[in-house]
């Protein structure tokens, strides 16, 4: 990577389209040497679609898309030789040992013989696999798992990190581990795309968000700025709220979200007749928070399900 | 890049592919070299012991040889076809469908092309070191004419890139693995018996010579006996061209059929 190298990813007006139907329809983004870039949305935004043609896995339908300012298309392997990838799949090679998985990656790297133990072995211990180095991979856990697939994605030691849902069906302790792990990627300056459901990984982990729906970019922007500008500070949910609230709150104009059994209103820190509200009508049946990333998502996303 | 075009794909990095494959055989080694090991012993048992008996001679090429010294190199045959062709089909699909393990080395600076050449350089491999084993087996009771006989190494891996590119181009069209089992009935099964293989060609009609004459086996098994039995004709020259072009005919099909498959 040239030191004056502007954007480690350029895509401008990307399409993809499978058969009839669009999956990607015409973003642009870019990501800056040293950030970590989260694309949020629900299943079939296209996020997956997206950081495919990225890694040049998918061919993409139009629009340009630059990787160390080098096009995807006509120079695929050299920008494969400088990205490491955590696809959504465990694709862990079943037939070797975990010290194998990774020396067999390296090789595929075209990384000397004689480096591939020493750096898989560093990579084990950072992911505090050691131990496991001569087991099957069809022995470790889920979590052990995700972080030996994370070590090899680092095997080559990339410029780029892309990960496709990092933790998805880890349990808490595992998602933390892995996140420690990407915390300390990240500090050492390790520039990262990921796609992500969990709004709690995205704002740990992220300094800048994409959220995409149905193949487009819906908004983007640092989590806390997406926090305030699309649902305050505060949040207030009313469970069954009273014919009382819906008028008050309809009368000023608040921002809020009327479900079935549950009103959801936004509001800022310095907003009085917000807390006219927390004071007036709250009852047990009612939670004073602070806005989230989810909240943010909900709203722009819709809360109907996905398939 | 699709269509023949993808061939411009292909890199030396295929050998990587090729070395994972080779670490994983090597692990149960013992086990993939008793296959061709005894399976030789136990047909020429069967065949040497039993059968023979009832045959006696069989006229080949205008010479007298024991029934024996006739099967012997169709034995070589068959398992060069089995070993790329199942490699190629199986196994391939396996790591392909299953493992997921195309789609992690594809995140690599390997392309498709080189996984899948690397792949068929692999089934071929496999069927020169079945050959290599079953030949030194035959060797042993006098089957094989040295220096002759030498000749089936580089021709094993000849007909392993044969039938293993045919294996793959099945691979990148089947649906789901029971299907493999059609072209096996369809292909390698009619092959296996009228190839050459348990009794002469001239055996069969003047129509079904021609039919054999169109299928890859019957060269294979024309040549591994010629070089058994250490007669050198020219007309095998034209055997090992059918085989060339056979491999040489299918492997772009290979390339297109398994990048459809996969790359979407």
């Amino acid at each position: 990577m040239g030191e004056n190298q502007r954007f480690i990813i350029e895509v401008a007006k990307l399409r993809k389209e499978f058969g009839g139907t669009t999956a990607v329809d015409g973003i642009s983004f870019h990501l800056v040497p040293g950030e970590c870039l989260g694309l949020l949305g629900p299943n079939g935004a296209g996020k997956t679609s997206t950081i495919r043609m990225v890694y040049g896995f998918s061919p993409k339908t139009s629009g340009s898309l630059k990787v160390f300012g080098l096009d995807i298309d006509s120079r695929p392997r050299e920008i494969k030789a400088k990205i490491g990838v955590c696809q959504q799949e465990n694709n862990l090679d079943p037939d070797l040992s975990v010290l194998q998985n990774l020396e067999i990656f390296a090789r595929y790297f075209s990384i000397a013989r004689k480096e591939t133990r020493q750096r898989a072995l560093e990579l084990l211990k950072f992911m505090a696999l050691e131990s496991r180095k001569d087991d099957k991979v069809t022995s470790l856990s889920g979590g052990m798992m995700r972080r030996l697939v994370l070590a090899r994605a680092l095997i080559n030691n990339p410029d780029l990190l892309i990960l496709d849902e990092p933790t998805t069906g880890l349990d808490p302790q595992a998602r933390h581990q892995v996140w420690e792990r990407l915390e300390l990627l990240r500090a050492n300056g390790l520039s990262i795309l990921l796609t992500t459901h969990y709004m709690d990984e995205a704002s740990r982990l992220c300094e800048r968000l994409i959220i995409m729906d149905h193949g487009s970019i819906l908004v983007e922007g640092k989590p806390a700025d997406l926090i305030r500008s699309y649902a305050g500070d505060h949040v207030v949910e009313i469970v069954n709220p009273s014919l009382d609230v819906t008028d008050f709150v309809n009368a000023h104009e608040f921002r809020h979200d009327s479900l079935d059994h549950r009103m959801i209103i936004y509001g800022k820190e310095a907003d009085r007749l917000f807390e006219v509200i927390g004071d007036r009508f709250c009852g047990q049946t009612c939670i004073k928070r602070l806005a989230t990333l989810e909240d943010v998502f909900l709203r722009l996303t819709g809360r109907e399900l996905r398939e | 890049m699709t269509g023949p075009l993808q061939v411009a794909n292909i890199s030396w990095r295929f050998i990587r592919v090729w070395n994972r494959n080779t670490l994983v055989y090597r692990k149960i080694w013992l086990v993939n070299f008793i296959v061709p090991l005894f399976e030789p012993l136990l047909y020429l048992a069967a065949f040497g012991v039993g059968l023979s008996v009832l045959i006696g001679k069989v006229s080949y090429n205008g010479e007298d040889i024991s029934y024996i010294v006739f099967i012997a190199p169709a034995l070589l045959a068959i398992a060069i076809m089995y070993n790329s062709f199942f490699e190629n089909t199986f196994a391939s699909f396996v790591r392909m469908y299953y493992q997921k393990t195309f789609d992690a080395m594809m995140a690599t600076p390997l392309s498709l092309e080189d996984i899948i050449t690397g792949e068929i350089v692999w089934g071929a491999t496999k069927a020169v070191i079945a050959a290599a084993i079953m030949l030194a087996v035959l060797s042993l009771f006098g089957y094989a004419h040295y220096p002759h006989a030498l000749l089936i190494l580089p021709l094993s891996f000849l007909g392993g890139l044969a039938f293993g590119t045919a294996g793959m181009v099945c691979t990148g069209l089947v649906p789901s693995i029971d299907m493999f089992n059609l072209p096996i009935f369809l292909f390698i099964t009619p092959m296996f018996l009228f190839g050459g293989t348990f009794f002469p060609i001239s055996a069969l009609p003047g129509w079904a010579q021609k039919l054999s004459y169109g299928l890859p086996l019957t060269h294979l098994v024309d040549l591994c006996r010629a070089f058994c039995l250490g007669q050198m004709t020219q007309s095998l020259i034209w055997s090992i061209l059918y085989l060339t072009i056979f491999f040489a005919m299918l492997f772009p099909v290979a390339l297109i059929v398994m990048r459809r498959r996969l790359i979407n």
